[in-house]
This record gives structure tokens, sequence and C-alpha cells, in this order.
């Protein structure tokens, strides 16, 4: 008896300490929701209500308004757009070989996608700011979605590389045993095996140029992403811009999130190594 | 550190485990570093095809990140005429360069031992499989998507001067408005920085670490506890010796990220508590002045490099001689 009611305590201890990191992880965006759907007027009242009581639309209205929002939106697509296709351009071929190929320099190939990894992204802003602006591609997208490309593709290839693996090489040689040349083979064998992980690795690097805030705000002076658009307004914007300003940034989060739920450990857990 | 798990008393134990054969050879997906298996079985010469499907991600990557790097080098190093160490002279006389330092450094070597707690705990919480446990996960994972900026303005909403926390306090009475953010508060400034950078990147950690214990098989556990060892026992010399090479992944990962922080802190604080990555973007954006700004940035590269360095031959593992 002593023993099932110790058990019901641990099984009560949990769950209270479940709920108290939900509620540490949970209440901040709550409360960033409530402040960009909250009137400037009643933003300006303050206690602030801890309850959604007045809700309005008028603080994001204000917000999607000013110069550069909208814009910052288009273009932090553009850019995530871009980064995407070309770093599963350049990253599905490579994670392909690194999965079925034994070829020489494997193992020091990985350690290069390491420690490209390791590299603070500060790095590579400024002097990238000269080349671009000696090139011409200062402020444009493409420069910036160079920039997120470089940031992306190494996770791009251990994803993919990943994924290749579970694929069976069986099912690619049979294919080749009936006549499909190795091209055909990985098209239509292949290909629609690893599409799912493909798309996951996809939205990976669009959520990481999506977050970036320091290149984007390096290299950019009127294209700018939506995060360096509200990191460049940030000192003299009033506070419920920036708080609307939050809130847009965190929504597509919660979206990326949700539909990525099932990949989540691939794409940030084993595979970043 | 709480970190890394076992230290070199625990080694015994961790050398058994890790040397001992993998009891789930048929996940490969589970793993990022590819079991031979699957490559032996193409080991005729087909090394020009994987050359040729591998050349242009090692083209592009050696482009965008070697380059700019002798570059960096060049801005932080060269003037008007000729090599010079002006830049680097002016970079240690500001006195915003050194307080960054100290902050960057305190930074992580509080928060670094607090977010592993911190995810070992979640993680072990959902080991338990609660119920509602993928709700759990799910909202536990929300900021992996979050930015730095974000989570600065998220956390703005709660210790700005009129912001949710004050507005808590005061309608139970405790004081009215105490300016958390403010330069004079410096205590309470670093705990909202460490308390925002907790909350959003705590999940990188535990996505990092259920992924690991996923790979656990639970024999050991259930043997360990068979034998009447208790909670605390399994976990120190069952649970956290199998756990140490996603815990070397993560410790490396979050150290160098965490050297990166400042959007946080730019959005809490604005310049008041200053970090590295925040002190090249003033110099860059506010200053103009690149030199200065590749130098800040070279520091911030040594620093990581050094990291990186100082981790792998500190945690290697004796028993597979490397880290993965």
């Amino acid at each position: 008896m002593s023993r099932r009611s110790a058990a019901r305590r641990r099984t009560v201890g949990i769950h209270l300490a479940c709920v108290a990191v939900t509620l540490f992880m949970g209440v901040p965006i709550y409360l960033i929701a409530l402040a960009a759907l909250s009137s400037r007027e009643s933003l300006n009242r303050f206690p602030l209500s801890l309850l959604p009581v007045d809700l309005s639309t008028e603080t994001m209205r204000v917000f999607l308004d000013s110069t550069g929002v909208i814009g910052g939106f288009q273009n932090s697509v553009e850019v995530g757009l871009l980064s995407l296709i070309l770093s599963l351009a350049l990253g599905v071929p490579a994670g392909y070989a690194v999965a079925r190929y034994a070829f020489r320099g494997r193992e020091p190939y990985q350690l290069f996608l390491l420690l490209t990894r390791a590299l603070p992204i500060v790095v590579l802003s400024v002097p990238l700011a000269r080349v671009f602006l000696a090139s011409g591609l200062y402020d444009t997208t493409y420069a910036v979605a160079l920039l997120h490309t470089a940031l992306a593709l190494p996770t791009t290839v251990l994803i993919t590389s990943a994924i290749f693996v579970a694929v069976p090489v069986e099912h690619e040689e049979a294919a080749m045993i009936f006549g499909a040349s190795a091209p055909q083979a990985f098209a239509r064998v292949v290909l629609p095996q690893a599409l799912p992980g493909i798309a996951a690795a996809a939205i990976f690097t669009f959520v990481t140029s999506w977050n970036e805030v320091l290149g984007a705000a390096v290299l950019t002076l009127n294209r700018r992403t939506l995060p360096a658009q509200v990191l460049s307004t940030l000192a003299d914007s009033p506070l419920a811009f920036r708080f609307a300003g939050g809130f847009a940034l965190v929504v597509p989060a919660l979206v990326f999130i949700a539909f990525m739920r099932r990949y989540l450990l691939n794409m940030w857990g084993t595979t970043i190594r | 550190m709480l970190a890394p798990g076992p230290g070199r008393g625990g080694a015994d134990v961790s050398g058994a485990v890790t040397t001992a054969p993998d009891p789930a050879p048929s996940e490969p997906s589970s793993s990022a570093a590819v079991p031979p298996r699957a490559t032996r079985r193409r080991r005729r010469s087909r090394v020009p095809t994987a050359a040729l499907l591998v050349a242009p991600s090692v083209v592009f990557l050696a482009a965008l990140f070697l380059w700019p790097i002798a570059v960096g080098v060049g801005q932080a190093f060269t003037g008007a005429d000729g090599p010079t160490l002006a830049h680097l002279r002016r970079m240690v006389d500001d006195p915003y360069f050194w307080t960054a330092t100290r902050n960057t450094a305190l930074l992580i070597v509080v928060l670094i031992p607090l977010q592993f707690a911190f995810a070992l705990t979640m993680a072990l919480l959902l080991r338990e499989r609660p119920r509602l446990s993928s709700f759990y996960f799910y909202v536990w994972c929300v900021p992996l998507a979050i930015s730095d900026l974000a989570a600065g303005l998220v956390w703005l909403s709660i210790f700005a001067d009129r912001g949710y926390l004050n507005s808590a306090l005061s309608r139970f009475g405790l004081g009215d408005g105490f300016a958390w953010l403010s330069y004079d508060n410096q205590t309470s400034m670093f705990v909202a920085v460490l308390l925002a950078e907790l909350w959003r990147a705590t999940s990188l950690v535990l996505v990092i670490v259920v992924a690991g214990l996923q790979n656990i098989p639970r024999d050991y556990d259930e043997a360990a506890a068979v034998f009447g060892a208790t909670y605390w026992q399994r976990l120190r010399h069952v649970i956290l010796p199998q756990l140490r090479p996603s815990l070397q992944v993560a410790l490396i990962l979050r150290t160098i990220l965490g050297l990166q922080t400042f959007a946080v802190a730019q959005a809490l604080t604005g310049r008041s508590f200053p970090l590295l990555v925040g002190e090249t973007y003033q110099w860059y954006v506010t200053l103009q002045n690149e030199h200065v700004s590749a130098a800040i940035a070279l520091v911030i590269l040594l620093m990581s490099l050094g990291t990186a360095v100082v981790y792998l031959r500190v945690l290697r593992d004796p028993a597979t001689g490397g880290i993965r």
C-alpha cells in the first residue's frame, strides 16, 4: 500500500514538474501575443491586464503599416526561398555521396562540415560586406541568401545523408538490375522515399534564414529582411512596435514547429553533429 | 561542471559501455555518422562520382568561409598606408570592449551549466512518459525556431518598466515598478538576459539529449534497477555515461552559439549590457568602422576555436579516442 502511494506521489510530482516547465516555456509566448494584440491605449495603462480583456488589432496594424515591414516580410521570404533552393541544390548530392560512397576524404569532409558549423557568423558578415560591395552584390537579397546558404549547408548535408542512409541500397540496386541508369534509379526510387526528410531539411534552412539577424543587418541597407528591419529600428521605436515585431517573428516559429514535430529529433537532434 | 556528465571517476563505467557492441544496429537513421555497413557495399571504386557530388558544396563553403576570413584579417590589420595595429589598439582602448568580453564570458559560464541541468531534467521528465507528453514536447520545442531577437522582444514585454512582471507585482501590492533593465541594476539586467537565453536556447540541448536518450537501450537501466540501484545511482552510473556523446556535441554547439548571443541583449537593454557580437554590430552599423568591427570578429573567432579545441581535448572519451 505504501509503495503504491509512493508511486502515486512520484507520478503527481512528475506531472507538476511538467506543468511548471510548460508554464515557463508557454507563458512568455502568451504574454507577447497578449501585448501585440492589445490596443495602444491599453498598453499605456500601468498595471497591464494579464487577461485578454481588451483585444484589438490596432497595434499589429500600425506595425504592419510602418515603413519597411511589409517589404521586410517579402525580403525575408525571398531570402529564405533562395537559400533553401541553393542549399538543397548543393547539399542533397553531397549528402547522397556521404551516405552511399566510401570515397577517400570522406572523414576529412565531415570534419570540414563540423568546422564550418562552428564558425561564428560575425566573422563572415563583416568581410563579406566588403566583398559584396566590391562585386555589386551588396544590399541585394542574393547576398543575404548566399550567407544563409553557407550557414545552413553543413546541416543540410548531414540531415540528407542520414535520410539517404535510411533508404535501403537494395531498392536502388534492384532498379538498376531492371535496367535503370544510376540517375534514373535515384530519381524514381530513392528520391520519393527520401522526400519527406528532404522537405524537413528545406524547412530547417528556411527557419535558419528567417531567424538570422546579424548577417542580414550588416549586408543590407534598403533590402532588409524582417528581423534586420526590426533590429535596425529598435532603438527609436515605441514599445508597442517592438512587441508587435516580436510577435510577428514568433508566429512563424509556432507554425514551423507544429509542422515539423515529427522531424524535430532528426533535424536538431541526432544529425546536427 | 555538471554538463559533461561523468568525470574521470566514471570513466571505467563509460568505457565499458561505449566499447560494448551497438545493441541497435538496425536503426541507421538514428545516427548521423554513417554506419560502415551501408558504405561497404559500394566500395567498388566510384571515387569520381562521389567527388563530383561533393565538390560543389566544398567549393561553395570554401569560397564563403575561407575567403571572408582572409579578407577579415586584412581589414583588421591594414590601414590606409600598409599594415597597422592601430585598429587593434582602438579596439582594446574602447571600454565597451572589455565590458563586452566580461559579459560574454560571464553569460556563458553561468548559462551553460544551468541550461544543461534544465535540459536534462526536462528530458528525464519526458522519459517517464507522463500523459500529454507529446504536447509538452511541442511546447518545450517551440523556442527552437525563435530567433534571439524575437526572444529578446518576448522577454522585453515581461521586464519592461511598465511590462507584465511589474504589472503582476503591483497587482499583488508588491511595490510599483522596479527598473529591471536599467543600467543601474546590472544584476537584474544580467538575470533578464540569462532568463531569456535559458528560455530560448535550452530546447536545442533538450532535443539533442532526447535524441540521445532514445538510442540508449533500457536494458541496462532495468538491470540496474533489478539489482536495487536507486534512481540517482542509475542516473549517475548508467544513464549519464551513455549520454556522454550527445552531451559533448550539445556542449560544443551551445558554447559556440552562446558566444554569438547578441540580439537578446540588444532587444532587452540596448547597449547597457554589451556583448562581443553586439560590439561588432555597433562598430559596423553605428560607428561605421569596419576595421575595428573585423578585429572584434576575429577575437570571437579565436574564442570559438579555443573553446572547441579545449572541449575536444578535455572531453575526449578514452574508450573511443575521439568525439562523435
